[in-house]
């Protein structure tokens, strides 16, 4: 049935922004501290308590809207969104309505080859706007006791990125929410964790009958905190619509919540039962005038994006696009790669040695990028002595493991463990001498033309080293005593 | 001279030269309000013990030679004013025992000036009202005559700078509820410029329109109060970084070559006689002190009643929004939900009139009738700033009448609440525009009770209202005038 019907896609994506305080007043922003104890007079909404912007946010929100193509307004207005919930001191939550912070930007998308919508999209983005959070509600099992009230997160700053409907599928939406998530991650806005509710996505799904014009009605997925989790309820949810209207049935407008236990969604509230939030310019909060000496100031102090940091990587460093994707898909990995390739003049080894043993062993300890023991200096040092045919690529891996374990450099490794390669040719000639003597039936066949059993010697006289003799060298001195 | 019958600035004086103490005043204007209050009401609360202590070390300072200008001066606040450790109720039921855990920006700036806060003062329940019968704690009574209220909604700080219960009061003005009843109780009352004394620790009526400001008993001390609470606060995005001037400096400067407006559209038919009479015999005053009358218009006068009670009461309907139970306040729980906590907290914390603004807000800002009404009425405001805009482009002051008459009967005007919405007629322009306005005593009424006539100036121009003021003041016969109790 699938194949009759477009499928229509717009995302609503909460990017909680970490400054230090909170977008109204100077209370921290630091998670998991006991409730209630980061509030003061203005974010727990107390009678004669007053708004002051943060100007750290308008500046995070300057960022997000360059970095999304996005025109700043040079001047927005604050408005109040009424609604009563017990997490909402106030009783309105403040954001922006009329005139928002950032308007008609676009990110650009690819997706595995699909037919036509395969491959590079552009994904319109309406609107940026800045908006505080609510608290948080803890509800007890125990009815009697009442649920409590905590508002440490009341008052943090949010950025609401608002898509036009322009995905056509789940991997398109994917592909645009992991763009998104790349883009603040780089920019150093967001600490990105989905689980802990830092980019919260609300997806508005719709389908259409192939050829309409109208967009079809619409149903709204509220919060769902993994992209597999996104990708399950969209999906669900496009099943959902088009086996109503195969049976005859309407879809309606509502908020749905996606159930990541049962992989369904159900309806949350109706259109009906929708809130008339009664938005208003907030008389507590003056006009944000953005002047362009801002606009450029804050230009001036973008982070390389992820598309001109790809192009570099593949230009300077004659890496594969492959590779390039892989290394810059998370900020601090391409940082980290780029302070290596900067300093050893063997860009593809140092590509290698990052997305080879040092991710498998990040991956391995489940760490970020910060937390790896051995720093690009100590990645550089080992590297420079592979080069310098101080080490062989294979004790190099122990090399490795050395430093990642207790840091020391790879030259006093080298040193302590004395893994220098052997380049005296008259040790490395000693050795094939007594591993020829050794196995003259083998020798035999060796000059009888059976050529694959130079392995078999090279073996031979690399354990005789420890592993230490230059392999380069062991295979041609044997190559040249065999052939005789 | 009795202690309780100095003005600020007299105090001022025997408090230097040793003739008094903070304590001596502090005891008699709490001597007062406990001899006057039961039949005034105008307090809702009186701090004794706080005050003296604070009198004490008011004493104490002078001792050790930091004086300041309130230094040891005893002032009241309107109740809606938040205090630390001191209880605030906006008038109102649903505070319940609210306690503020921080001072307002103005009460700490009354507070490091070294001023005796006695009490809090009995108002309309959240500023809502023109005659101070809005509160919870009952009605105050005007001090000339305990049949006529006092004007609101800040009745009580009014009630009580003409009852000698303190030296001088704060109030706040949202559409004229300093100026009318400073102009029912034969006080001085100042609305600044919005943005020109902090709303930090004010609760909120209506934010674009709310603005501190002192009553007293003369435009000197008008002016000292003034520069006590006047200027910049950061905790105020809506308060205005521009410099405040020394209000006593050219107080005395007379009004001669000053140009004053008579807005043609504010001397219609039902001005009480007197009412106009008392007016026209102050323009008649200033003439006489070299000013120069001229006709002015304010064309769009007529729309100011309706475009303030739709941007007052859409404010209003989200800025009450927070007096929900769930963490402050009076809670009425019956154990069915959320909903019916909020219903039944908001229905019995809230007067009527509270709750008839908070619908009347919440429908003008309803989808579907946000244009017609809250857009339509920002736009007629606009038009209300324009005027007065192109006014002061010919005038340096508007005169006017506080109100159309002296103070009315309690009860009179109750069950009418548009009757009641058109007392302010004369003052909510103002608020609209931004501007400064003063009331100031210029005669009473055939049944003695007093008349105000209303002074507008230009933003940030109190310096020279107040002089306006002051010169008609020193050359009036109402000087000093003062109700018998």
């Amino acid at each position: 049935m699938r194949k009759h019907y477009e499928v229509v896609i717009g995302l609503e994506v909460h990017v909680q922004l970490t400054t230090n305080t909170k977008i109204f007043c100077g209370c921290s922003t630091a998670f998991g501290s006991s409730p209630n104890s980061q509030t003061c007079p203005v974010c727990l909404g107390l009678p004669g308590a007053l708004p002051v912007l943060n100007r750290q946010v308008v500046e995070n929100a300057i960022k997000a809207g360059l970095a999304t193509n996005c025109q700043i307004a040079p001047r927005s207005i604050f408005a109040r969104k009424n609604y009563f919930y017990p997490d909402l001191p106030k009783g309105y939550q403040i954001s922006q309505f009329e005139l928002p912070i950032c308007e008609h930007g676009h990110l650009d998308i690819e997706t595995e080859g699909q037919g036509e919508r395969g491959g590079h999209q552009t994904i319109g983005i309406t609107r940026i706007h800045m908006e505080e959070d609510a608290g948080k509600l803890l509800h007890s099992d125990d009815p009697t006791t009442g649920s409590r009230v905590d508002l440490n997160r009341a008052c943090t700053p949010l950025l609401e990125v608002v898509s036009e409907p322009d995905m056509r599928s789940s991997d398109e939406a994917i592909a645009y929410l992991k763009k998104l998530h790349q883009i603040v991650m780089y920019l150093g806005i967001c600490d990105g964790n989905l689980e802990e509710g830092s980019f919260r996505c609300d997806a508005n799904v719709s389908v259409r009958p192939w050829g309409q014009e109208e967009l079809g009605t619409r149903a709204e997925l509220k919060n769902i905190n993994s992209f597999r989790f996104i990708k399950e309820g969209i999906e669900y949810e496009i099943d959902r619509q088009i086996e109503l209207i195969e049976d005859g049935g309407e879809v309606v407008q509502e908020t749905r919540l996606y159930d990541s236990n049962t992989g369904m969604t159900r309806s949350m509230r109706g259109k009906e039962e929708a809130h008339d939030y009664r938005y208003f310019p907030d008389p507590d909060l003056v006009p944000l005038i953005i002047d362009n000496d801002w606009i450029e100031t804050v230009r001036g102090i973008l982070p390389e994006l992820p598309e001109p940091k790809k192009a570099r990587f593949m230009a300077d460093y004659s890496l594969s696009a492959h590779n390039t994707d892989i290394l810059t898909a998370e900020k601090a990995l391409a940082d980290y790669f780029d302070a290596c390739a900067r300093q050893h003049k063997d860009a593809k080894a140092c590509a290698n040695w990052v997305m080879g043993d040092v991710q498998r062993r990040r991956n391995d300890e489940g760490i970020s990028v910060a937390e790896i023991p051995v720093t690009p200096e100590l990645l550089v040092g080992m590297l420079e002595r592979i080069a310098d045919k101080t080490i062989s690529g294979k004790i190099a891996k122990t090399v490795f493991e050395e430093m990642w374990t207790s840091g020391k450099s790879a030259d006093a490794i080298i040193d302590e463990k004395g893994l220098k390669q052997v380049t005296d040719t008259g040790a490395i000639e000693k050795m094939v001498d007594d591993v020829i003597a050794a196995n003259p039936g083998q020798a035999q066949e060796f000059s009888e033309g059976k050529d694959k059993l130079l392995g078999f010697f090279v073996g031979q006289v690399m354990k005789a080293s420890k592993g230490k003799a230059n392999p380069g060298m062991v295979n041609e001195l044997l190559c040249k005593k065999l052939r005789g | 001279m009795n202690l309780i019958d100095l003005t600020i600035h007299e105090m001022q004086q025997q408090l230097a030269d040793g003739t008094t103490t903070a304590v001596a005043l502090t005891e008699a204007f709490l001597k007062r309000i406990h001899a006057t209050d039961e039949q005034l009401n105008a307090f809702i609360t009186v701090c004794d013990e706080e005050a003296l202590a604070a009198a004490r070390e008011a004493d104490a300072q002078r001792a050790a030679g930091n004086v300041l200008p309130l230094t040891g001066i005893p002032v009241a606040l309107k109740d809606i004013f938040v205090t630390e450790g001191i209880r605030t109720t906006c008038a109102s039921k649903i505070f319940g025992d609210f306690i503020s855990p921080y001072d307002g920006t103005a009460v700490r700036k009354l507070k490091e000036q070294g001023a005796v806060i006695v009490g809090k003062l009995n108002m309309d329940e959240f500023a809502m009202g023109s005659s101070n019968e809005n509160s919870a704690f009952g009605p105050v009574r005007n001090p000339w005559n305990s049949d006529c209220v006092p004007g609101g909604s800040s009745g009580g700080s009014a009630a009580c700078v003409a009852a000698r219960q303190a030296a001088a009061s704060l109030g706040t003005d949202t559409g004229g509820s300093i100026r009318q009843p400073a102009s029912h109780c034969g006080v001085v009352g100042l609305k600044p410029t919005y943005g020109r004394v902090s709303r930090y620790g004010v609760i909120a009526y209506a934010s674009s329109l709310d603005q501190v400001g002192p009553l007293t008993r003369d435009v000197r001390d008008c002016a000292i109060m003034l520069g006590a609470v006047a200027g910049y606060d950061a905790a105020d995005s809506t308060s205005v970084d521009t410099q405040v001037p020394d209000y006593l400096a050219n107080l005395e400067q007379g009004v001669a070559g000053r140009k004053i407006g008579l807005p043609k559209e504010y001397f219609i038919d039902g001005l009480d006689d007197d009412v106009k009479q008392a007016v026209d015999d102050a323009v008649a005053k200033y003439r006489e002190l070299g000013a120069e009358i001229v006709e002015v218009s304010l064309p769009h006068t007529k729309y100011a009643v309706a475009c303030y009670y739709v941007v007052a009461t859409a404010e209003a309907s989200s800025n009450l929004a927070r007096y929900d139970g769930v963490r402050y306040g009076e809670r009425v729980d019956e154990g069915k939900g959320l909903i019916d906590m909020y219903s039944q907290t908001r229905a019995a914390g809230f007067g009527d009139e509270v709750k008839r603004r908070i619908m009347l807000g919440t429908y003008v800002l309803s989808s579907g009738y946000y244009d017609a009404y809250y857009l339509k009425a920002q736009r007629v405001r606009a038009l209300i700033r324009q005027d007065f805009i192109d006014a002061f482009e010919q005038v340096d002051c508007i005169l006017t009448p506080v109100a159309s008459t002296a103070a009315f009967g309690l009860g009179e005007k109750t069950s009418d609440p548009l009757q009641m919405y058109l007392s302010d007629i004369f003052t909510l322009s103002a608020n609209l525009a931004g501007i400064c306005g003063l009331s100031l005593p210029c005669g009473l009424s055939d049944n003695k009770l007093p008349i105000g006539v209303q002074l507008l100036g230009k933003p940030f121009g109190e310096a020279e209202l107040l002089q306006t003021a002051y010169a008609y003041e020193q050359a009036s016969d109402w000087q000093g005038q003062l109700p018998t109790l």
